[in-house]
């Protein structure tokens, strides 16, 4: 389970982060929603530790993150970015077993390969793609790699940074569906940050808004259709209308 | 306030000179404690030894070349004018050993080392790949830094002293081809005056400047700014701060090894 309790976040003068709380049971697939700016990856990134909130409390199954151990912290996570964040310095399968090749987890190199070659087939890639260097492949395959690699240690959580952005309709469809079908598989507790409703619909057992700094709305994914609070009625349908202000 | 805002300008400038200095011991702090504190990451340091050292030995040795080659040719010429020509070979090495060797080769290797490794951790920073490290439980300093640093530290100064026999082999051939010396006698000139130290001093300052070098390009890597903009400001302060530092070091390194 993860608990974000009153935790907040300032960048200089601007409060990206103004209080925000939000518990995620575990094995459940939260999807935090909201529009650009509004904090949704600083929310993501203080809880894996990679920015230091000013103030709140953050457990993950009851323990505080900052007093936990870093790497066996690390180590029950795993994580898609918005981009791949994929080495281009080594090839496809160094990347998606990098945890596996170093560290408390190593394997010998032929073992780590094999499972990497398992893990491209678990998100539909070929195993020559395993050689190729991450420069080499398009958008979509280079979000399957990350997936691949943000599940290759089995992870009991994993986070998704806008796994769909930059990617066609078709594609993005098909990433959902993975995503899907690997968190229900491995059981996993799943934080997926986007702004795609059909990503929302596809993945998320729960929703949470995040607008100005707060949880405007959270609930389960079948009752946000019939939710009447204005932040996410306007965001759900996109209208330009509402108290979200389209110029920011 | 008029009055004041010269001496606040002043103030501001120096307080930010101040914090980049702390800046940069606290890196360089960090970056030792992760050089000798596992984990090691022997694969990362062996491809940037060939990186830094192997890649590195074309552009140091056709420096050396002609620096050696002109600097036969300055020397023969000041000389002459006092009937010492003699001494052409003895002081090419000398000169190479001590001085050109070691601070020529380290500011090309400035060139080409600091700016790539300030601008590919410095992509690695803006692409989120400095994050995705740290989320696969990898320390960035250790597995990015420490090698890097290391590498340098240990292969320039091979790289120096390569360069220095590739310099002297330059002044031989100006002084044998151009400037009638005997082949033998210019051999035995030069090795029976250069010392240990002639050379030490110029694998040290090497060492000096392989650590300066990486430390540099790591550093304003790590802490680039966003987007081609930040990344360009990045590599230019890595090559500025490193040959910056490159001659100040050699100047106090000099004094110490050579002062009287």
């Amino acid at each position: 389970m993860i608990q974000l309790i009153d935790v907040k976040k300032g960048f200089g003068a601007v409060e990206v982060l103004r209080g925000v709380n939000l518990t995620i049971p575990k094995g459940e697939s939260m999807v935090i929603i909201g529009g650009s700016g509004t904090g949704k990856s600083v929310a993501l990134k203080c809880v894996l530790g990679l920015i230091k909130p000013d103030s709140g409390t953050i457990l993950v199954d009851g323990e505080d993150v900052k007093k936990a151990h870093r790497d066996t912290f690390l180590s029950h996570f795993g994580m898609l970015f918005q981009g791949g964040a994929l080495f281009d310095s080594m090839p496809v399968w160094e990347n998606v077993v990098f945890r596996l090749l170093r560290g408390s987890l190593k394997r010998p190199r032929e073992e780590a390969r094999e499972i990497a070659i398992e893990k491209l087939r678990r998100v539909g890639l070929r195993a020559n793609v395993a050689d190729q260097f991450p420069a080499e492949l398009s958008g979509g395959m280079q979000k399957r790699v990350g997936l691949a690699r943000a599940i290759a240690a089995e992870p009991q959580i994993i986070f998704f940074d806008e796994p769909t952005t930059g990617l066609d309709p078709i594609m993005s469809g098909v990433i959902n569906d993975l995503i899907r079908e690997i968190v229900v598989e491995m059981g996993a507790t799943a934080m997926t940050i986007t702004h795609d409703m059909t990503s929302v619909r596809a993945i998320a057992d729960k929703v949470a808004m995040l607008h100005d700094g707060v949880i405007q709305w959270t609930g389960p994914v079948g009752e946000m259709d019939a939710a009447e609070d204005p932040y996410l009625r306007q965001f759900i349908t996109g209208s330009a209308d509402g108290p979200i202000e389209a110029v920011r | 306030m008029v009055v004041t805002a010269p001496v606040a300008a002043i103030g501001r400038s120096t307080l930010g000179a101040l914090a980049a200095l702390g800046r940069v011991s606290m890196f360089t702090g960090q970056t030792l404690r992760h050089m000798v504190t596992p984990p090691f990451y022997p694969r990362e340091l062996w491809n940037a030894m060939i990186t830094i050292g192997w890649l590195s030995l074309p552009v140091v040795g056709m420096t050396s070349v002609f620096t050696g080659a002109a600097l036969a040719l300055q020397i023969y010429a000041g000389s002459n004018r006092f009937g010492a020509e003699s001494v052409v070979p003895q002081i090419v090495a000398i000169g190479m050993t001590r001085e050109l060797g070691p601070v020529l080769g380290g500011l090309m290797v400035a060139a080409r080392v600091a700016s790539s490794v300030a601008a590919e951790i410095g992509t690695m920073k803006v692409t989120e790949q400095i994050d995705a490290l740290v989320t696969l439980s990898t320390n960035p300093m250790k597995y990015l830094t420490a090698p890097r640093v290391l590498a340098a530290t240990l292969t320039v100064p091979i790289l120096v002293g390569v360069g220095d026999a590739i310099g002297i082999m330059g002044g031989y051939l100006v002084g044998t081809t151009r400037l009638g010396f005997n082949e033998a006698a210019y051999l035995r000139n030069t090795f029976d005056f250069l010392q240990f130290w002639d050379v030490g001093s110029g694998l040290v300052k090497g060492a000096a400047f392989g650590f300066l070098i990486a430390l540099m390009g790591c550093y304003h890597g790590m802490n680039s700014g966003r987007g081609a903009q930040g990344v360009g400001a990045a590599v230019k302060s890595a090559v500025v701060a490193s040959s910056v530092l490159i001659l100040a070091s050699n100047y106090l390194l000099t004094e110490a090894f050579f002062g009287s």
